[in-house]
């Protein structure tokens, strides 16, 4: 009836995580007690759950992405006590079994259920803002993306309470990851986890493609689209080319541990240096996929706030583009030491080093976007500034590691680790935070504390440091990955300096609660109501603060690459021709908008994506086959519905842009 | 000209400034790929340092310059000169695609001479002759074949200096990576593959051997002490460890491959001829008595 699941897979002799399933499941329950006793269930399902909004949901993205961290990190404090204390025969306070886990699910979460849902929301709010238009191509199936990726997340967290996660590491390598090796379900829970949110993360990235290609306002060219639209598009290029590599990587995985196929293990022929070529074939265009819309968000915010047009603009389109099409043809050097042979390992090194061309080029037009403007030291810079500074010596350990025979000496040591936590947070995680400071007025009408936001900034900026600094020279003298406690006792003081950097990053993140929550109380007189706080240069600074669902009630037309900035100097008389033809004949003049109505497809499609996952990794057959009758029936009955649109009436628009007058109306 | 002289020009004070970033030093620590014992790690080493100082001279005019021009053209700062519609430069994009690009001209160089310099599988050139060892990674411990004296040794890696080593490292299940840091290159050992390394160690010593791909939950301590000594002595050892201990058959092996960590360092005394061979044509379970023979009799 259950399949293998029974009171067993509980961790009633495991205090750590038998408490904290205790404690979140305890603060779930007084969530939606809140929630019932308030009344506040229509409002969520109705505004949010089954929003299509594409505003809605990227915010939806970067709240998981914001609860996920707090997992992430957990993993990441206790990763770090550990190797502070396990020195020498200490056996520390996480036993290996354990540790394992730990280390495994940090690098699951922090990649695919943080960073994923960081850079997809800021793309899901802004690229249709920018582009000047009212939503993506197509907003129900936005929606089942998102809600695919919260399955995702949901099943790995199940993996706490019930049963146990996999203990291979984030890339789950063969043979350790076959059946052999991890008989548990652990395995299962990673795989079937990220099947879901795979497709999920595949489906916004065809979205998305077709978003940018095909959806864009009157007069936008590919050559005046926002260079943020220029790193989107590149970035969701690769995920419609690398997710389906993971899928099918991970299809033939499960095919060996269900049906006792030999893909991946020695026997009959099988191999495990295919799934390692195949995983990072998905995985080095990944790490791009996450860092390209960062590179836009610097770009826009440092254009921005120096209050000049962005250097370069061509040379950044070229570069981005470079980097998207060279991150296929260099995933071997995550494997150097398999032995390839000379001839692979340089062609392979040097493709890798070429790609720091076109980001050495990024590197200096931000710095000439820079020279001769006015900055202003907003938190949005600041996190810009540290990125560059950070960014460099990440940049430069990374070439160092595709010298193969440097590789040689520091693959697999916590070098390489302080190498792409210092590109992923110096990276991906301050330029989320740079967007997130730089779009939050424009989501949500207020401005963010400036004072809190700079506290954010020097925790993570001096945490991040003393964290990992450290690793770069523990790598150095030999200390390998993943090892649960070492011998040599003059590491010690190192890790506890790591383990230092990491409680004041954790501090950055508490801190990040704390600014949110002290600008929604003060939000009265912090609120925004030009749209424009930062005197921005794009369109989405054009319409009002939050937009209204139908973001545009006039379509605006653009004649160059800073949209909104030439309506509001240079080609103000020019705009104000153009639409003078409207103006004229209705003054003011809007036409009735089309657009989708909330669906509840995604959210229950995903619901029983849960149920299925759960099903598959317990074995548990009948649930699984209800689980899949539930899953197609939904996206049948979607197929077949015919209710699905919603109209925005011209009264209502005249109402709405009155109140909060916009580009291409008042302005 | 291989990569050490290629490179050689491009260093100076920058290497200093490179080594003291690196922090970690060459101050006595046991392991540190900054103090080598060969060849192997010690060019290893150098190109670790003259690739580091390559890009520091322009990493840090870059951070340099980074944080001089956010400061100096600060909104509030009156004697800034603006060129606030200032977007393009045709000499200055020439600059900036043309300095990245030469300083990867010149470390794709190093690069490719190096691979090649450094692989792994290449002999080391030397008028001693080369010795064989054949290593077995295990669930979660290693063993180490001298098919040449027939004897093995678990967890201890007894190595002559002078002398070019031909390691032959495969598997007997998961996934490892061989690696001694202060001797330089580290490489896989996959079951069913048979990858080669080739190393030397000029001073005798004890330095310390490690897996360095995660294989499970014994990894931690799948450790291995590496004890280089004289030709001499390490004759010697090859003699005692042949008149006593037990014999690596196929019941032997089959009894190393059942998982334990922390496993004591011993030796056999005697090795089936082809037990090597026979694990590598058979992975995924241990080789029987009549698959040692068969790989035995087709050497």
């Amino acid at each position: 009836m259950l399949g293998k699941l029974t009171w067993a897979a509980i961790p009633f002799n495991q205090p750590i995580p038998l408490v904290t399933s205790i404690v979140i499941v305890l603060g779930v329950l007084a969530i939606l007690a809140l929630v019932t006793i308030k009344g506040w269930w229509p409002y969520l399902w109705q505004e949010w759950f089954s929003s299509t909004d594409h505003k809605r949901i990227g915010v939806m993205y970067v709240v998981l992405g914001l609860v996920m961290l707090f997992r992430g990190f957990a993993d990441a404090i206790m990763m770090r006590a550990q190797l502070a204390l396990a020195q020498g025969g200490a056996p520390g306070f996480l036993p290996p079994e354990h540790y394992d886990q730990i280390f495994s699910a940090h690098g699951t979460i922090m990649i695919f259920f943080v960073a994923m849902p960081f850079v997809i929301g800021l793309m899901n709010f802004v690229v249709p803002l920018q582009l000047g238009v009212r939503d993506v191509a197509f907003p129900v199936l936005n929606s089942v993306s998102f809600w695919l990726t919260a399955s995702g997340a949901l099943l790995v967290n199940l993996s706490l309470f019930i049963g146990e996660f996999a203990r291979t590491g984030w890339l789950a390598y063969p043979p350790l990851s076959e059946l052999a090796y991890s008989p548990g379900v652990g395995v299962d829970y990673y795989l079937w986890s990220l099947q879901i949110s795979g497709l999920g993360t595949l489906l916004a990235g065809i979205n998305f493609t077709t978003t940018i290609l095909k959806m864009r306002a009157p007069g936008m060219s590919y050559m005046r689209m926002p260079i943020f639209c220029w790193t989107a598009l590149a970035s969701n290029l690769l995920i419609v080319a690398a997710f389906p590599i993971l899928t099918a990587t991970f299809a033939l995985l499960l095919l060996d541990r269900y049906c006792g196929f030999h893909f991946f293990t020695p026997e009959l022929g099988g191999n495990a240096m295919m799934y390692i070529n195949l995983i990072w074939c998905w995985g080095h265009p990944e790490v791009y996929i996450l860092i390209l819309p960062c590179f836009g968000v610097f770009s826009e915010v440092i254009s921005t706030f120096s209050s000049k047009p962005l250097f370069g603009y061509h040379s950044m389109v070229v570069a981005t583009m470079a980097i998207c099409v060279l991150s296929f043809i260099v995933w071997l050097h995550h494997f150097f030491t398999m032995g390839a042979g000379a001839d692979v390992n340089g062609f392979f090194g040097i493709a890798t080093m070429i790609i720091a061309v076109p980001t050495g080029v990024k590197v200096f037009n931000w710095l000439f976007t820079i020279w001769g403007g006015s900055v202003r030291f907003t938190v949005p810079i600041y996190w810009s500034l540290g990125f560059m500074v950070t960014f460099v010596l990440g940049g430069l350990t990374g070439v160092l590691l595709a010298v193969p025979p440097a590789d040689f000496v520091l693959h697999n040591s916590l070098f390489l680790i302080a190498h792409f936590h210092n590109v992923i947070i110096g990276g991906v995680v301050f330029g989320f935070m740079a967007g997130y400071s730089y779009w939050f007025p424009k989501a949500f009408g207020f401005t963010l504390d400036e004072t809190l936001g700079k506290a954010v900034f020097w925790c993570w900026f001096v945490g991040f440091y003393l964290a990992f600094m450290p690793l770069y020279a523990l790598g150095i003298m030999g200390a390998t990955r993943r090892m649960q406690h070492y011998a040599d006792p003059s590491w010690q003081p190192y890790m506890i300096a790591a383990f230092a950097g990491a409680a004041l990053i954790f501090t950055g993140i508490l801190l990040t609660v704390v600014q949110l929550a002290w600008s929604i109380r003060t939000r009265e007189r912090r609120r925004d109501l030009t749209g424009d706080p930062w005197n921005g240069r794009t369109l989405e600074w054009g319409t009002a603060s939050p937009p209204p669902s139908w973001n545009y009630a006039v379509e605006p037309h653009v004649h160059g690459i800073d949209a909104f900035w030439d309506v509001k100097t240079k080609n103000r008389e020019l705009h104000k021709v153009a639409e003078s033809r409207y103006e004229a004949e209705h003054k003011p003049h809007y036409e009735t908008i089309h657009m989708p109505k909330p669906s509840g497809t995604g959210f229950i499609t995903a619901f029983c994506a849960v149920f299925l996952g759960f099903g598959l990794i317990w074995h548990i057959w009948w649930l699984v086959l209800v689980a899949i009758i539930g899953c197609i029936g939904m996206l049948l009955r979607q197929a077949w519905d015919t209710d699905r649109d919603m109209y925005i009436s011209a009264e209502q628009l005249e109402e709405f842009e009155r109140l909060h007058p916009s580009l291409g109306t008042q302005r | 000209m291989n990569c050490v002289s290629f490179v050689r020009t491009g260093r100076g004070l920058l290497a200093v400034t490179a080594g003291a970033l690196l922090g970690a030093g060459l101050s006595g620590c046991s392991s540190s790929v900054l103090d080598p014992h060969g060849p192997i790690g010690r060019q290893e080493k150098l190109i670790l340092i003259d690739s580091t100082a390559i890009m520091l001279a322009i990493v840090i005019p870059v951070i340099i310059a980074t944080l001089v021009f956010a400061w100096w053209f600060r909104a509030g700062n009156s004697k800034a000169t603006r060129y606030l519609d200032w977007d393009y430069s045709g000499r200055i994009e020439f600059v900036v695609w043309a300095i990245p690009a030469l300083v990867i001209l010149f470390l794709g160089g190093i690069a490719w001479l190096s691979s090649h310099d450094l692989d792994p599988p290449k002999a080391i050139a030397s008028p001693v002759a080369p010795l064989d060892i054949d290593v077995v990674s295990l669930d979660w411990k290693w063993l180490f074949i001298y098919p040449d004296a027939s004897v093995a040794s678990v967890n201890r890696l007894v190595l002559p200096v002078g002398t070019p080593l031909r390691f032959h490292m495969t598997s007997a299940g998961v996934m490892n990576s061989f690696f001694i840091p202060q001797l330089g290159s580290q490489i896989y050992a996959m079951a069913g593959m048979d990858t080669k390394l080739n190393l030397l160690v000029d001073d005798p010593g004890l330095y310390h051997g490690l897996s360095a791909q995660f294989s499970g939950d014994g990894f931690s301590d799948m450790t291995f002490e590496v004890a280089a000594m004289t030709r001499q002595d390490f004759e010697q050892w090859l003699d005692a460890t042949r008149t006593g201990g037990d014999t690596l058959d196929a019941a032997a092996y089959e009894t190393l491959t059942h998982p334990s960590a922390k496993v004591a360092q011993h030796t056999y005394g005697t090795v089936t001829g082809g037990i090597f061979e026979a694990i590598l044509m058979h992975p995924g379970a241990a080789p029987t008595a009549a698959q040692i023979e068969h790989s035995e009799s087709a050497d």
